[in-house]
């Protein structure tokens, strides 16, 4: 009953053509290079872009179908999204940002304090580090209360202490809410340790090859135990 | 000194200002956001005045504004009485002759404002309208103060079409660069200099606060 998308989308370099699943309450990561394609595709499930052709569902509600002229506007598809980069309100606090589209104010706070904003809640997002604007982009995004939550290279800004802080506070908080994830990034390593299943993305399409490559004994040390040791890791094709 | 021209040409400007703001700023954002067809046609519309000379524009709104135009007639019909030679024709006059000069740098500043930011309203759930509210306008504020600004300065020194829709009506439509060109006319020289000399340091103020405002 999860998310199901059959997209296309005929780009400026190639065409996206994907075909894939996120069972609810899991985590599904599409990873690729750099210029896969793989920011399209989430956009095109927030409904920031429009799909050439195909279909999406989720918890078996239509919210795009190209045969039948269906395009749910992102306003109507109950979702959180985080951007690769900062995109918080300059003119708002942080707490302003996160309880900006929330359904329930109380829920803010306690956002916040998991994220250990509290302190900061009256301060602006330019007066805050870099990680704090992305905990503060999440907490808006989950204050929401949305079925599925989109995440576009939410830690690439950021160095790598933050970027492991913020990927654990993100799996516990994700399993604790049940959330429906999709999570966009071209780390490897990053992919591994968030997903519960795997979408390789090359030139706008699923290549297993790719995973396979890059996860191999031959591939530095670094990135094949990992995959080793992630038994319930699914790849998706 | 007769006090009265500057007093019109004050009024003429916060209320040809304010009337602007509150038209320029949803048209701005649909110029810069909305996709409909003839939209280029209907931005050059809007800019024209920039390249017609007043006195053109003032030719055109006598007819538009006169008893037998489109305007005229329908403010007949709703209001009763005539636009030319009153205070509301030469407003309108005003606002027709500033409002590429509003709608430019709203549009300017709402082009500057990162795309994603209204693209995560969305994704919030908010409509374009409430977008248009709560997140293009907070962050506009300097840009639109800006703009209010140079169209209150630009209206404050109206000439040629103020004088071809309203003449020169004391009171009225004899607003203070008609009343400095008739003292120039009747060689009443210290009245033009006094005149004159109350733009000067409001115009430099409001130049200055223009300056500091698109800094930031």
């Amino acid at each position: 009953m999860g998310l199901r998308a059959i997209l296309r989308k005929r780009t400026e370099y190639f065409s996206i053509d994907v075909d894939f699943s996120c069972p609810e309450g899991k985590t599904l990561v599409l990873v690729g290079p750099s210029g896969a394609g793989k920011t399209t595709v989430i956009r095109m499930l927030a409904g920031l872009d429009r799909p050439d052709d195909g279909r999406i569902t989720f918890r078996g509600k239509v919210i795009f179908d190209a045969d039948r002229g269906i395009c749910l506007p992102p306003q109507k598809r109950n979702l959180g999204y985080v951007f690769q980069d900062f995109t918080l309100f300059p003119h708002l606090t942080i707490h302003g940002n996160a309880s900006f589209a929330a359904k329930d104010k109380k829920d803010v706070d306690h956002l916040l304090s998991y994220f250990g904003l509290l302190h900061l809640a009256d301060r602006k997002p330019h007066q805050v580090s870099g990680g704090e604007r992305q905990r503060c982009a999440i907490c808006q995004a989950l204050a929401r209360r949305p079925d599925l939550l989109l995440l576009d290279e939410p830690f690439s800004a950021l160095d790598v202490v933050t970027r492991r802080g913020l990927r654990a506070e993100l799996k516990k908080i994700k399993d604790e809410r049940g959330l429906s994830v999709v999570f966009v990034t071209h780390d490897i390593h990053e992919a591994l340790f968030i997903a519960d299943s795997i979408l390789p993305i090359v030139d706008g399409k699923v290549d297993r090859d790719w995973l396979e490559q890059i996860t191999s004994p031959s591939s530095p040390r670094d990135v094949q135990p990992r995959a080793v040791r992630e038994p319930k890791l699914a790849l998706v094709y | 000194m007769d006090l009265l021209p500057l007093y019109v040409s004050a009024k003429l400007a916060v209320i040809t200002t304010s009337l602007l703001i509150l038209i320029s700023a949803p048209l701005a954002y649909l110029l810069v956001y909305g996709k409909w067809p003839g939209k280029f046609l209907f931005e050059a519309l809007v800019n024209l005045p920039i390249a017609l000379p007043p006195t053109v524009i003032g030719f055109y709104l006598l007819y538009l504004l006169g008893p037998q135009g489109y305007v005229g007639a329908i403010w007949r019909e709703v209001f009763g009485g005539t636009l030319l030679f009153t205070f509301s024709g030469i407003v309108i006059a005003t606002a027709v002759y500033n409002l590429p000069f509003s709608v430019q740098p709203i549009k300017a500043t709402f082009e500057k404002i990162d795309p994603r930011l209204r693209e995560n309203a969305y994704v919030l759930g908010l409509s374009p309208v409430a977008t248009f509210f709560r997140v293009m306008i907070p962050n506009s504020i300097n840009g639109i103060a800006a703009a209010a600004i140079l169209v209150f300065l630009h209206s404050l020194g109206a000439f040629g079409v103020v004088l071809m829709v309203g003449g020169s009506i004391s009171g009225e439509t004899r607003v203070a660069s008609i009343a400095i060109y008739e003292a120039v006319e009747t060689m009443n020289y210290s009245e033009a200099w006094l005149l004159s000399l109350a733009f000067l340091p409001v115009s430099y103020f409001l130049l200055l606060l223009v300056n500091r405002l698109t800094r930031h």
